[in-house]
């Protein structure tokens, strides 16, 4: 049994989302010309989540994928909060008054965010109330602190992501008198999630990342052809950096049982992550928060277990690292994609096959017969076999899809097998995570134009 | 290997065969432009100068110097049949639909034949033959269709099956086939070596000859031709002939009153291969298999295959200054599915070496028709190009067709199709040539049903109520850029998708069209024919009347009020124009015409008017929108909401008054419906028009009002007999040809245009007669359904053929309607058609090659006029048209 072609194009289809930005007087200004997304469940449901959104107060725009693991809670919060954090880390001082004053006095709010989402993208209307009254705090002491200095997206960035982390922590030791919300805040902090935010204003590209999802910059080289540039780095036990760096941390007599089987404390892949209280608050905390919390945190197994060698927490940051780079006008397109893409795919063919599709297949290298003997015969194969590698990329319209179509489906030949690529969307669920992780990719195309002629003005 | 290529190809012999054709330095293909001295200055005057020295410049050179004209000068930029001539693939092929461009490529045929004996130029002349195949039932019929016309025109033609295909070409596989059709006179020619031996002709008969002369733009005063100048100097004409090719585009808009041609460059790739093993016979047929895109010629031993494919690749959109066309980049995987095609068709050939995939553009116009004809706006400005890749077919009788309308004023043929006057301004965007000619190009090959319309370049022109009718289901179809409804789709019911509702059978709508029909016989209905062309003609004195009295053939001396229907004629009696003509006053004249009339009217109006500032001729097309209020109730609906009366004592038919209608004032109402069924038409000024119409739709309701399309019009019209312009009627039909003769007024005590040569007709009779055909033993539901230009037989023999069609819902039968002659049985000289002779045939309509009895009237029925007439309007009351 085998799904047909348009079986298996709906269900690579279903949640893929493009947005294109919009022009104005026929001339698009920005360094993005938009991004296509989409994401491939493998968990029931799936756990990973992305964001978008144009940034209204401030300039740029906020892209992120976000990779849940113990169940999807803390993705979804992340993804519907994160990006509020970072806005209003950015705000300026003036900015923030204005907001707090409409606030105090019932008028209505600026708009901080423009989301750009798929109508899967669910945000959580019950939590709406309890973020934003977490949010408005962290504003509030952004004001009092004042310092006058203009923002600095890096930093920015770092704070609002511990910011966000630390409202997670405190909203789980809280509670909430609405026994729904109480459970959801539980929910999301013993849940984890790692992010991969990319801010692009103008040629200022920052990525911002926490755990083990990945930002890869494609690069056209002058003859043509696609490279790879990686623009952040996995934190998990592959990285030597972040092993050394927890170790860092720690009692040097933790440092056997800090990293087992590749794995923080032998339990967690990413090294760092949101949520996760179990690899944060101190081992009282977590019984405190478990005994008084609803029965069914009580009952469930994961979150009353303690990791070995627990001793000297919190082990776990949501610290991201960031990069900062200078867009080119060779700086064709940014993917941003959770683990369930790199486990499958090299970098260099994601580049490959993201750029070729991006700049239609005109840029095949064209055959010309010239002085050689071909026969009809042998060029109608050479042509039949050209059009087979091209047919996959016209299928799709957007670029993630494209690719999630190449990294579930591709042979040892670098090639979609429609055979393999039906196979492995007919798994059942039960099935589908042994032989492939959730995918979330968000392909950011840039402007070359627009990015040439901000470096001429340098 | 371009260059090599151009040797193997056409063989060029280049001979300086005479002293006024001196050419440069042979052997150098340089473009460069080195000051090479030019062996013979240009003349400062000529009659005729032709830019372009492809294919149609050198049989335009050719025609008119045959026809004794002397001062002929033709102006090439780069060198003699350099452009697409040089890359034509050289078939010459009878086999087309459009009856005009049938015996162009007839006449060329018989041209190039004989063109070596007269020139001593090899041309390469090979009589093969050519076999269309046809891989499915409707692509034979089709075939079939063009094999009838064919055979009436004495061009041996049959359809064969698929294994007598195999006996005429060995190498054909022929599994997927269901029928063929064989031409075996079609031939091949070296296009090049055609073009050169025109020119050497022309040449001997006097023509100027200069290579390397580029024209840069035409001079135009007072609306005529008065010379061109070139980058070698200025030269004095009469007569411009653009035969520029590709850039016959840029050229029209190079002068400061621009000319619009309309065509648009694509490119078109074909395959050469080395010779077979065993070199193909250069006698072998050239083979076109449409459904495959493709068509296969025998080449120096090997084969020559080219195609039309689905996507083609426009190109020069911006416009590009280039000499000479260099080979264009190959492209092997645009060209792939085509090879794919010539594989399958002859899978003989895997092991065949490639010589060369050539790429060349081929310029296409937004009809698919080739442009030729006097420009609209300046006179002795002549244009033929846009050859929609037939060039080399069609070259000699387009070329012989052109040098006639110099030489004569007119064609020996009816070329309407073919005239550049049927485009406006409109269709000479860019933007919209380089989308339209994207779809005609690959509708080289595609499957012609009865009623294709054409999908790009649409909603250009529209009424405004478009948005409100295409809301209510309304299907449309576009004339002159406008758009027209074919009919109403109610709600809720499903018509097949575009590509399933292709058929030679009965089509999809029929019900629908027919309840439509049924509601202009019992209620009434409303047609927006806001397409139709309008003008105004007035005066401050007389001059109006005068004018229109000498060019209209009825008398426009009636009271005001009155609407008179009139053919405006050249003269030989035919039909420039059909039009209605409504005296809104004692000076002033409101003339309907048919919509693409709108280019064509105004011209042979503004050539013939007197240049007087007193009188104003305005075109008013854009200002008023048309509703037809068809059917027994358009009265009580009309009289409901003007609180006039509108029985026929008071608004007897063939009247105009202006009249408010709702709140909306100054509506013309006009007691004409175009169908013969009682009504009005309404021209309302357009910021009206939604008003007038919901007004209409509102008070309709009790009357059972609803809307409807051109299908029914058209039924309507056809059953009554009514014929209309440029379908039925030309340039070459008379009044007195198609029973009209009581809207020619002989005695109106005026002379007026044509009115000698009908009388002559009225004399001695005329030699062909419009005639209304029933089908007899045609079953609507089983049998392939008319169209247009099917032969008409009478006693067994070929007398003409049909000019239009169209199920009768009342009659519950086809009507065809069309010319009889009446050709000697022994010369097959025409003689004079009489009422006897029509009267006592049998006659078949041929459609297809399957013969359908017909019954012949020359007067509609009688029973399907409901309303009383006016005495003038009896009988063939109507002229019509859509």
């Amino acid at each position: 049994f085998y799904l047909t072609p348009s079986q298996v194009n709906s269900i690579l289809k279903a949640n893929e989302y493009s947005f294109k930005v919009p022009e104005f007087d026929g001339k698009n200004v920005s360094s993005v010309l938009g991004f296509d997304s989409n994401q491939l469940p493998a968990n029931a449901p799936i756990e990973d989540r992305r964001s978008a959104a144009t940034c209204l107060q401030t300039r740029g725009m906020l892209l992120g994928v976000f990779d849940g693991h113990a169940g999807c809670a803390c993705a979804q919060a992340v993804s519907e909060r994160l990006f509020y954090y970072i806005a209003v880390s950015l705000l300026p001082h003036e900015t923030l008054l204005e907001i707090e004053n409409a606030v105090e006095s019932g008028r209505a709010l600026l708009p901080i965010l423009q989301w750009h989402k798929h109508p899967n993208d669910y945000f959580s209307k019950e939590a709406s109330k309890l973020y934003f009254n977490s949010l408005r705090t962290y504003w509030q002491e952004l004001i009092d602190l004042n310092s006058g200095e203009t923002t600095d997206v890096r930093e920015a960035l770092i704070n609002a992501f511990k910011r966000l982390d630390n409202d997670i922590s405190l909203e789980a030791q809280v509670g909430d008198p609405n026994s729904f919300l109480n459970y959801l805040v539980l929910r999301v902090a013993f849940s984890g999630a790692t992010a991969c935010v990319a801010h692009v204003d103008g040629i200022d590209l920052h990525i911002a990342n926490t755990g083990d999802s990945r930002a890869m910059l494609g690069v056209q080289e002058e003859d043509g052809s696609w490279s790879a540039v990686n623009l952040s780095y996995d934190h998990n036990a592959q990285n030597e950096r972040e092993v050394e760096r927890v170790k860092m941390e720690h009692p040097k007599s933790e440092e056997k049982s800090l990293v087992k089987q590749d794995r923080l404390l032998g339990l967690l892949m990413p090294f760092r992550a949101f949520g996760d209280v179990k690899f944060k608050w101190s081992i009282e905390l977590q019984k405190r928060v478990v005994e008084s919390g609803p029965d069914q945190l009580n009952d469930n197994e994961y979150t009353k277990f303690i990791p070995p060698n627990y001793y000297t927490p919190p082990y776990l940051t949501a610290e991201p690292e960031v990069i900062h780079h200078r867009l080119r006008p060779q700086d064709k397109f940014l993917v941003l994609a959770t683990d369930g893409l790199w486990e499958t795919m090299h970098r260099q063919d994601v580049a490959r096959i993201v750029g070729e599709y991006l700049t239609g297949v005109h840029h095949q290298q064209p055959i010309a017969v010239g002085g050689y003997k071909v026969t009809l015969g042998q060029m109608h194969g050479l042509l039949t076999e050209r059009r087979a590698r091209i047919s996959s990329v016209f299928e799709d319209q957007n670029a993630a899809t494209h690719l999630i179509r190449h990294a579930v489906g591709n042979n040892e030949f670098g090639t979609v097998d429609h055979e393999r690529l039906s196979k492995m969307l007919s798994l059942p669920e039960e099935l589908a995570r042994m032989y492939r992780d959730d995918i979330t990719i968000i392909v950011v195309q840039f402007n070359s134009r627009v990015i040439g002629a901000y470096q001429n003005e340098e | 290997a371009a260059r090599m290529f151009l040797r193997l190809l056409s063989d060029i012999q280049w001979r300086a065969a005479h002293p006024r054709w001196r050419r440069m330095t042979g052997s150098q293909r340089s473009t460069s432009t080195t000051a090479e001295p030019h062996p013979v200055s240009l003349p400062a005057q000529a009659q005729v100068v032709i830019c372009g020295g492809g294919i149609m410049g050198t049989s335009v050179a050719y025609h008119l110097s045959k026809m004794g004209l002397k001062d002929i000068v033709l102006l090439e930029q780069g060198r003699l049949a350099a452009g697409t001539t040089r890359f034509c693939a050289g078939i010459v092929s009878t086999a087309r639909p459009v009856s005009v461009e049938l015996k162009m490529a007839h006449y060329s045929n018989k041209l190039y034949q004989q063109l070596q004996q007269e020139t001593g130029v090899q041309t390469g002349y090979m009589k093969t033959g050519s076999i269309s195949l046809a891989q499915t039932q409707d692509r034979l019929i089709s075939l079939k269709r063009i094999a009838s016309s064919l055979n009436v025109m004495g061009i041996p033609c049959e359809i064969i099956s698929p294994k007598e295909v195999l006996k005429l070409h060995p190498l054909i596989n022929i599994h997927d086939l269901v029928g063929a059709m064989y031409v075996p006179e079609d031939a091949l020619v070296s296009s090049a070596n055609v073009s050169l031996a025109l020119a050497t002709a022309a040449s001997r008969n006097g023509v100027q000859i200069h290579e390397r002369t580029c024209v840069s733009h035409v001079t135009i005063q007072k609306g005529r031709v008065t010379g061109v100048e070139t980058d070698r100097g200025r030269i004095q004409c009469d007569y411009f002939v653009n035969c520029a090719g590709q850039w016959a585009y840029e050229l029209g808009h190079s002068g400061e009153e621009p000319v619009h041609i309309p065509l648009h460059a694509c490119e078109h790739f074909y395959l050469l291969t080395h010779p077979l093993k065993d070199p193909l016979s250069s006698s072998l047929p050239t083979i076109v298999d449409p459904d495959g895109r493709i068509y296969i010629r025998n080449w120096q031993g090997g084969i020559l295959s080219g195609g039309f494919e689905k996507n083609p690749k426009p190109l020069f959109t911006e416009g590009r200054n280039q000499l000479e066309i260099q080979n264009l980049q190959e492209d092997w995987d645009h060209f792939g599915p085509l090879l794919g095609a010539l594989l399958r068709r002859m899978p003989g050939l895997e092991a065949l070496q490639i010589m060369q995939l050539v790429n060349c553009p081929e310029s296409f116009t937004p009809d698919m028709r080739c442009i030729m004809g006097e420009s609209p706006t300046a006179r002795g400005y002549f244009v033929l190009a846009g050859m929609n890749s037939g060039g080399i077919s069609y070259g000699g009788g387009a070329g012989k067709y052109l040098a006639e309308w110099i030489v004569n004023g007119y064609p020996s043929e009816n070329v309407w199709p073919l005239d550049l006057k049927r485009f406006g301004t409109l269709q000479s965007s860019r933007t919209f040539l380089r989308h339209r000619v994207m779809e005609v190009m690959p509708l080289m090959c595609d499957l012609k049903v009865p009623r294709w319309d054409f999908q790009t370049g649409r909603q250009l022109r529209t009424s405004p109520l478009y948005d409100r009718l295409d809301a209510q289901g309304a299907r449309w179809m576009e004339k002159h850029g406008f758009e027209r409804v074919k009919y109403f789709v109610p709600p809720g019911s499903d018509l097949l998708d575009l590509d399933h509702s292709k058929t030679f059978y009965k089509p999809d709508w029929f019900d629908i069209v027919g309840s439509e029909v049924k509601c202009c016989k019992e209620a009434v209905s409303v047609i927006d024919m806001s397409s139709f062309t309008k003008f105004e003609i007035s005066s401050t004195g007389d001059q109006a009347l005068e004018s229109l009295q000498y060019l209209c053939s009825n008398d426009l001396d009636v009271p005001v009020g009155h609407v008179v229907h009139t053919g405006m004629l050249n003269e030989k009696g035919g039909y420039e124009n059909d039009c209605s003509i409504a005296r809104l006053s004692k000076r002033s004249f409101f003339m309907i015409s048919p919509t693409d009339q709108q280019v064509h009217c105004w011209t042979w109006l503004k050539n013939r008017l007197p240049d007087d500032s007193n009188l104003v001729l305005e075109d008013v097309t854009w200002k008023y929108t048309a509703l037809n209020l068809i059917g027994p109730r358009a009265v009580d609906v009309l009289s409901e909401l003007s609180y006039a009366p509108m029985t026929a004592e008071h608004f007897p038919s063939l009247f105009c008054k202006e009249m408010s209608v709702g709140y909306a004032n100054g509506i013309r109402v006009m007691s004409i419906t175009h169908t013969g069924e009682p009504g009005f038409v309404l021209y309302i000024p357009i910021e009206y028009a939604l008003h007038v119409y919901n007004e209409v739709m509102n008070m309709g309701q009790k009357y059972g009002i609803r809307n409807a399309g051109y299908y029914a019009l058209r039924s309507l019209r056809i059953e009554k007999f009514f014929a209309f312009w440029g379908q039925d009627l030309d340039a070459f039909t008379t009044p007195m040809e198609c029973g009209r003769e009581f809207q020619v007024k002989l005695d109106k005590g005026l002379e007026f245009l044509g009115q000698e040569a009908l009388w002559e007709q009225k004399q001695n009779g005329v030699y062909k007669r419009f005639t209304m055909f029933i089908l007899e033993d045609h079953d609507t539901d089983l049998d392939l359904w008319p169209w247009w230009g099917e032969p008409i037989f009478r006693n067994g023999r070929y007398v003409g053929k049909t000019t239009s069609s169209a199920y009768s819902y009342t009659l519950e039968r086809h009507v065809c309607l069309g010319f009889v002659h009446h050709f000697d049985e022994k010369t097959g000289e025409e003689l004079v058609v009489t009422t006897d002779f029509i009267n006592q045939g049998e006659y078949e309509i041929d459609i297809a090659g399957q013969r359908f009895q017909a019954k012949a009237k020359l007067y509609p029925f009688s029973s399907l006029f409901t309303q009383r007439r006016r005495k003038d309007e009896v009988e063939l009351s109507g002229y019509q048209r859509e």
